[in-house]
């Protein structure tokens, strides 16, 4: 039976009116327009799904939509602010870190997410803060760059007021 | 162009920012308005007899909009390639778990899965094949009733000299039966498409493929439509790698399309589905033998592959006969005999994979060519460089090497660099439980189709009305970057910033029949036809220029971004502006380029062979834990020559994720099929490389001009992987003794052989 849900979605407040079961990620993509999202498996094992649920990354095909209800919910549409890119999306473009692009919003956001909790992380941290999120077309390299410049990016901006 | 004169070919990808903001729109992301969902009843046997499919049950649910079955397929509901025998629905006999019997159009996804489980039908089971040498045995059942050769889908065989007599003259002969792995794409975008009837009755399908104009002719034949009522239109795909190198899903939302009175259908497969249904590297089992005189020089080379093909032909008779081609990889045998035999089975679909039956045959020569190494007590690379195909040296079929060849220099780089040089150091340092072995692999693989297949591209370049520049690309971008690439090209030569022109994905209404994304070919064939289009475009908007100017000739103009100048002054015109003087048939440019191929090699084997080659050289560094068994990658070089890079990044993209490939290929990726049943499923079972897994990469590009390529260039997409496989097991066998011919290197497999319960050298 349908519900009510109400959720902040990038910044702004939603209502959709839909069965609570259904799966997050069919709301947000088919409900919502926002196919920034991806689907690779539909169990948890790859990470394409990725969004931010209270700041913490979450895997949006095994969330349902009652999940959403009260939370505050960014999705790769809304990880960057004003127009501009999100120093992670920056260091993703620089650095060659995309390839086909269907994990790649999935990966931004939980890099996102991974160097808010870590901001000056190793290499092997991000290694490991990335693993959860599967990339079949680049061997990884150019998305640990990326998320370590990314890294000096978000300090840098900081330190630099 | 000269050296020194690039402009525009480096910079950061074209597609990066849509895809780094989640706006770039893939097949997947298809959804407007009212549409319904397209679901297939997989048949989960390995081999039947259909009878009768019961759909009544499904079609009464009140979520349903059709329930259709091969009887509702207009055409020949055959697909193919070679071989026209692929059901689009099964009409008489399943041959795999993956086969589909009915087709399910809902009103929800809820509605289609309720659906689906609500389908039966009636069959009676057939005894199935599910190994290539007993598929070859008298009596074994018969998958094909119709091929005159039993379960053979192709054999090739190519002898050169006198094998046997060489053999017997050899000083060392060293030999293995090696097996590769059946490997899953695991593309994160699994299948996908939308279709629907346009209002003037053409079907129009937006599918993740690698191939729209070849699909085009096999879904207008497979639905019983003429050609022209069917168009194909490739988005960015969410990654292939050979894997949507022809049909999936189209034939299935096309006939969905065809039965739901105008409104768009969805097809998009789930994991699972994609996993049963989709194609996967072929398995092989091969048995190499290499024969080697005292000094290193090799003499001799014999060799059997037997690769399974699964149910229906598809490309895998043309993967194996690659596999042959290449089953010397890049080395001078005088005395040869290469045996390959592509056999039916009832397990999985087979098909293109990155390498295209290269990765097989590669494994297996690269560790007899490490084994004779060992034999003889000489240096891996050594043995390597002496052996070396070099320009003019015939390969092992015999077609002499015309084109850039910078295999040795490859050997070269490799061996003087420090992650070689310190190995023995390196080694002896391992820490307590652990072993350390470095491996080497080497390979060729060639750029194109063989030369029966005319290997063309016909490329678009316009300039707008407004003044922009748009190049409409033939060959889908699966992710490799050829889209951006193509940009890039023409930019170049029109001497015009890309980041202010404008790509067209392939779209068959646009009339650019370039062939297929794949065989290392997107850049080179239809670069080169793009270069073609951007030089007559450049020629119109030059003597329009001059003209509107008021100079003379064409001489006394050039380019400048968003402008042709005077030479020499700053007078001007926009191209917004000489736009609307040039007529739009002339502001649009047409390009076509024919990859080089020898007729003669039609003489060698099935297709002829190819001419033109990338090769490698490779070096992994692994730490082996003897506790566990498990195999750490811990460095890797590749040395490539792809000829000129156009654009680094770009490059090493390919020459790493290949590696990433390749590292999963050799110790984690199996996919596992018993008697027909898929016992892998889904990513929780099938283990693909992590970030992990794979460990920071060295990547040298020696770098000799490919006179016939553009700016350069060679194929970078596929050469790499080949080399991974056998490098990882030269580097086991390096740091433990053993050598584990049964791939992948997976920790249960190292620990027995380890422990001397397994298989071993």
């Amino acid at each position: 039976m349908k519900r009510k849900i109400t959720f902040m979605l990038n910044g702004s407040p939603v209502a959709v009116e839909t069965d609570p079961s259904r799966r997050a990620v069919d709301v947000l993509r088919e409900d919502l327009g926002l196919t920034g999202t991806k689907e690779g498996c539909g169990s948890g094992e790859c990470g394409a799904c990725s969004i931010l649920v209270d700041d913490v990354v979450k895997l949006s095909c095994i969330m349902t939509a009652a999940q959403l209800e009260g939370r505050k919910i960014v999705t790769i549409e809304g990880v960057g602010q004003g127009g501009e890119l999100h120093p992670v999306q920056r260091s993703f473009v620089e650095l060659g870190a995309i390839q086909c692009g269907f994990c790649t919003p999935g990966m931004v956001v939980a890099a996102v997410g991974f160097l808010k909790g870590n901001p000056d992380p190793t290499r092997e941290e991000i290694r490991a803060g990335i693993s959860g999120n599967i990339c079949r077309c680049t061997g990884y390299e150019k998305i640990i760059d990326a998320v370590e410049d990314a890294a000096a990016k978000i300090r840098g901006g900081r330190s630099g007021g | 162009m000269k050296e020194g004169e690039r402009h525009f070919l480096d910079g950061p990808r074209l597609d990066a920012f849509s895809k780094v903001t989640g706006r770039e729109r893939y097949a997947a992301d298809e959804y407007a308005g009212e549409f319904f969902w397209v679901g297939a009843k997989r048949a989960l046997v390995p081999h039947a007899r259909l009878f009768a499919v019961h759909t009544s049950r499904a079609a009464a649910h009140p979520g349903i909009v059709r329930v259709l079955t091969s009887r509702d397929v207009g055409g020949s509901n055959r697909l193919g390639i070679v071989r026209n025998h692929q059901p689009v629905l099964v009409d008489e006999v399943i041959r795999h778990a993956g086969d589909p019997v009915a087709l399910v159009v809902a009103r929800s996804r809820e509605a289609l899965r309720e659906a689906l489980a609500l389908i039966t039908f009636d069959h009676e089971p057939l005894p199935g094949v599910f190994d290539p040498d007993e598929a070859l045995k008298e009596g074994a059942p018969r998958i094909h009733e119709d091929n005159e050769e039993g379960n053979l889908v192709r054999a090739v065989r190519v002898r050169r000299g006198d094998p046997d007599e060489a053999f017997r003259d050899c000083d060392v002969v060293v030999e293995g039966v090696f097996e590769t792995p059946r490997q899953e794409h695991a593309y994160l975008e699994t299948e996908t498409g939308w279709a629907f009837v346009d209002e003037n009755g053409e079907l129009v399908i937006i599918a993740s493929t690698q191939t729209p104009y070849r699909d085009r002719k096999e879904i207008a034949a497979a639905l019983g439509l003429g050609i022209n009522s069917v168009r194909v239109i490739a988005p960015y795909l969410g990654g292939a790698f050979g894997g949507k190198d022809g049909i999936t899903v189209q034939c299935l939302v096309g006939l969905a399309a065809l039965n739901t009175g105008g409104v768009p259908v969805k097809m998009w497969w789930d994991r699972r589905e994609s996993f049963l249904a989709g194609m996967k590297r072929l398995p092989a089992r091969m048995h190499y033998r290499l024969g080697a005189n005292k000094d290193g020089t090799f003499e001799a080379l014999s060799c059997r592959l037997y690769y399974d093909a699964g149910p229906y032909a598809g490309l895998t008779g043309e993967i194996m006969a690659m596999g042959a081609e290449h089953a010397g990889s890049a080395y001078r045998v005088p005395n040869v005999n290469i045996e390959g035999y592509c056999v039916h089975t009832n397990n999985t679909l087979g098909g293109p994979f990155r390498g295209f039956g290269v990765p097989q045959s590669t494994a297996g020569m690269e560790q007899v060519v490490s084994m004779a190494a060992g034999k003889l007590g000489m240096d891996p690379l050594e043995i390597r460089r002496i052996n070396a195909l070099r320009a003019g040296d015939r390969n092992c079929v015999g077609v002499e090497l015309n084109y850039s060849t910078g295999f040795s220099e490859c050997i070269d780089r490799l061996a003087e660099h420090p992650l070689w040089k310190d190995r023995e150091a390196w080694k002896a340092s391992a820490p307590a439980w652990k072993k350390r072995g470095c491996g080497v692999g080497c390979m060729a693989h060639a750029i194109g189709y063989p030369a029966l297949i005319p290997d063309e591209a016909n490329a678009r370049v316009e300039l707008t009305q407004n003044g922009a520049i748009r190049v409409y690309s033939g060959v889908s971008d699966m992710g490799q970057g050829n889209a951006g690439t193509y940009l890039r090209i023409a930019g170049e030569v029109l001497n015009q910033d890309p980041a202010t022109m404008e790509i067209v994905q392939p779209d068959t209404d646009h009339d650019l029949p370039s062939g297929t994304s794949s065989a290392s070919r997107t850049t080179y064939t239809f670069g080169n036809a793009v270069i073609q289009a951007a030089l007559s475009l450049r020629e119109v908007i030059l003597r329009a220029g001059a003209r509107s100017l008021g100079v003379e000739g064409i001489d006394s103009v050039e380019m400048i971004p968003g402008a042709v100048r005077i030479k020499g002054s700053t007078r001007q015109m926009a191209l917004r502006d000489l736009a609307a003087f040039i007529d739009a048939g002339s502001r649009s440019c047409k390009g076509h380029f024919r990859t080089p191929y020898d007729e003669s090699t039609l003489a060698i084997m099935y297709l002829g062979t190819h001419v033109l080659f990338s090769f490698g050289a490779h070096l992994a560094r692994i730490e082996v834990d003897t506790l566990t068994g498990r195999i750490d990658v811990v460095d890797y070089v590749a040395v490539t020559d792809a000829g000129r890079v156009l654009n680094r990044p770009v490059y090493d993209q390919q020459v790493q994720g290949s590696i990433a490939q390749g590292i999963g290929f050799a110790i984690m990726e199996d996919y596992v099929v018993k008697d027909g049943r898929h016992e892998t499923e889904d990513l929780a079972t099938y283990i693909v490389p992590t970030s992990l897994d794979v460990p920071d990469m060295v990547s040298v590009a020696v770098e000799p001009d490919e006179t016939t390529g553009p700016f350069g260039m060679k194929g970078i997409g596929e050469v790499v992987i080949s080399g991974c496989l056998p490098a990882i097991a030269n580097a086991l066998h390096d740091a433990c003794g053993v050598r584990i011919t049964r791939l992948p290197l997976t920790p249960e497999r190292v620990l027995s052989a380890l422990t001397g319960k397994g298989e071993k050298e």
